[in-house]
């Protein structure tokens, strides 16, 4: 914030020296002080006015990225590579079974953990070894972030973690550049979505981010939950209330 | 050939539950329904229980295994933390279940899914303090099958909005 307000600060100043300068150029007395200020005022104006359509444009630019993904096919080019957020404990387990149903097209598979998980990192190669078989071999990385939320940290520093997560998420997720990004609530798929989000909006790749609330969520939205379902192409829920509370969201059943 | 009961915390750890179902009491209502073993998974907690091998009653503890499917499907009755995955884990190997709410667990969302599959029939829920109770009061027999959940849809959704062939 101090930042803007700096280069806001310098913006006027130098309207003023520039509508000064002219005043000087145009020689005029100090009898023409209210045309000064008119044009300080116009200055401050235009300024403003500046600021409001670059507003304006970014909204714009996230519409179209969100728009964008109904429309996005990455598929027809045959293989689609994933970026899955792994959670701690049951969200892996969900996850895996998720995985489990889809076909071989989807290759390869980019895990992202938290730092502190080392039990997802062996289910998910148990899981990659009962996949590989015969001539296909499953070809998966495994990627690690910063924790962004413990259980049972507050939200505001929580806030201030998934920052710091983001300054890793988001050069993975930029040198990855996966077609889709799957995740279903632990805190770590907050900083990798917006990572993949940021990306479309920047014009980089439209990364099509599919959020699947995770079974245990009946009756409210996960945390996580609630910050994605504004960004996310398609907002999955597995059980019926949610789905007539969240019209945006879709219902297949339960499906883990 | 007496029956065992196979109690999990998790990836993290749940003491509470762990030191009510080692309590002796819990151990006398235990083996009054005619189980003589049982099988603890603590994860990361603080307490471990005193193991004991005695003529009629066996306790034994472990922190962590790659998978507890074994665990499940050989024990007869399962006492789990409230987790998705253990939950659907036991109900998919169609054992009966008993969850145990967290309490301590802020936000306490866990709830809304035990709570759900008690509505629907399929598992009992409990707190740490009534677990006596719930263990005397249950009917095991009267729990409904649980039909495992579908990823094959997930994945036909998926093929169909990518644009996979």
């Amino acid at each position: 914030m101090g930042a803007e307000c700096h280069v806001l600060e310098t913006f006027l100043r130098a309207g003023h020296m520039c509508v000064t300068s002219l005043a000087d150029y145009w020689e005029l007395g100090t009898g023409c002080g209210p045309l000064l200020e008119w044009m300080e005022q116009l200055w401050l104006l235009v300024v403003l006015a500046v600021l409001c359509l670059l507003a304006l444009l970014l909204a714009l630019r996230v519409w179209l990225v969100l728009r964008q993904g109904v429309e996005c096919r990455p598929g027809r080019k045959g293989c689609v590579s994933l970026m899955v957020v792994a959670g701690s404990g049951g969200h892996t387990t969900e996850i895996l079974r998720l995985l489990s149903s889809l076909s071989k097209s989807y290759s390869p598979t980019h895990y992202v953990l938290a730092e502190t998980d080392k039990m997802s990192e062996d289910k998910i190669h148990l899981f990659e070894n009962t996949r590989t078989s015969g001539v296909y071999k499953s070809t998966y990385s495994i990627h690690r972030i910063p924790r962004s939320r413990e259980v049972r940290q507050s939200w505001s520093s929580s806030f201030l973690t998934t920052l710091q997560s983001m300054l890793y998420s988001f050069p993975l997720t930029a040198r990855l550049q996966p077609d889709l990004v799957l995740c279903n609530g632990p805190g770590t798929c907050v900083p990798a979505c917006f990572s993949a989000f940021l990306l479309g909006v920047f014009g980089i790749k439209k990364i099509i981010i599919i959020y699947v609330e995770s079974i245990c969520r009946v009756e409210t939205l996960s945390l996580s939950g609630r910050l994605l379902y504004y960004i996310s192409d398609y907002f999955i829920v597995q059980w019926p209330q949610l789905q007539t509370k969240y019209p945006k969201s879709i219902y297949l059943g339960r499906i883990v | 050939m007496g029956k065992t009961v196979f109690v999990t915390v998790g990836t993290t750890s749940f003491d509470d539950l762990i030191s009510c179902v080692s309590a002796k009491e819990t151990v006398r209502i235990l083996k009054g329904l005619g189980y003589n073993r049982l099988i603890l998974q603590i994860g990361r907690g603080t307490i471990e229980p005193a193991p004991c091998c005695t003529s009629d009653f066996l306790l034994e503890f472990f922190r962590y295994k790659d998978s507890l499917v074994e665990d499940i499907k050989s024990a007869d009755l399962v006492i789990s933390h409230a987790g998705a995955g253990s939950c659907l884990e036991t109900l998919g190997e169609g054992k009966p279940l008993i969850v145990v709410i967290n309490e301590q667990l802020m936000s306490n969302h866990q709830i809304e899914l035990a709570k759900q599959l008690y509505k629907d029939g399929h598992l009992y829920y409990c707190t740490c303090s009534t677990i006596g109770n719930t263990l005397q009061t249950m009917n095991l027999s009267a729990l409904k099958n649980f039909s495992p959940g579908k990823p094959e849809n997930f994945a036909a959704f998926l093929d169909k909005v990518v644009g996979m062939k």
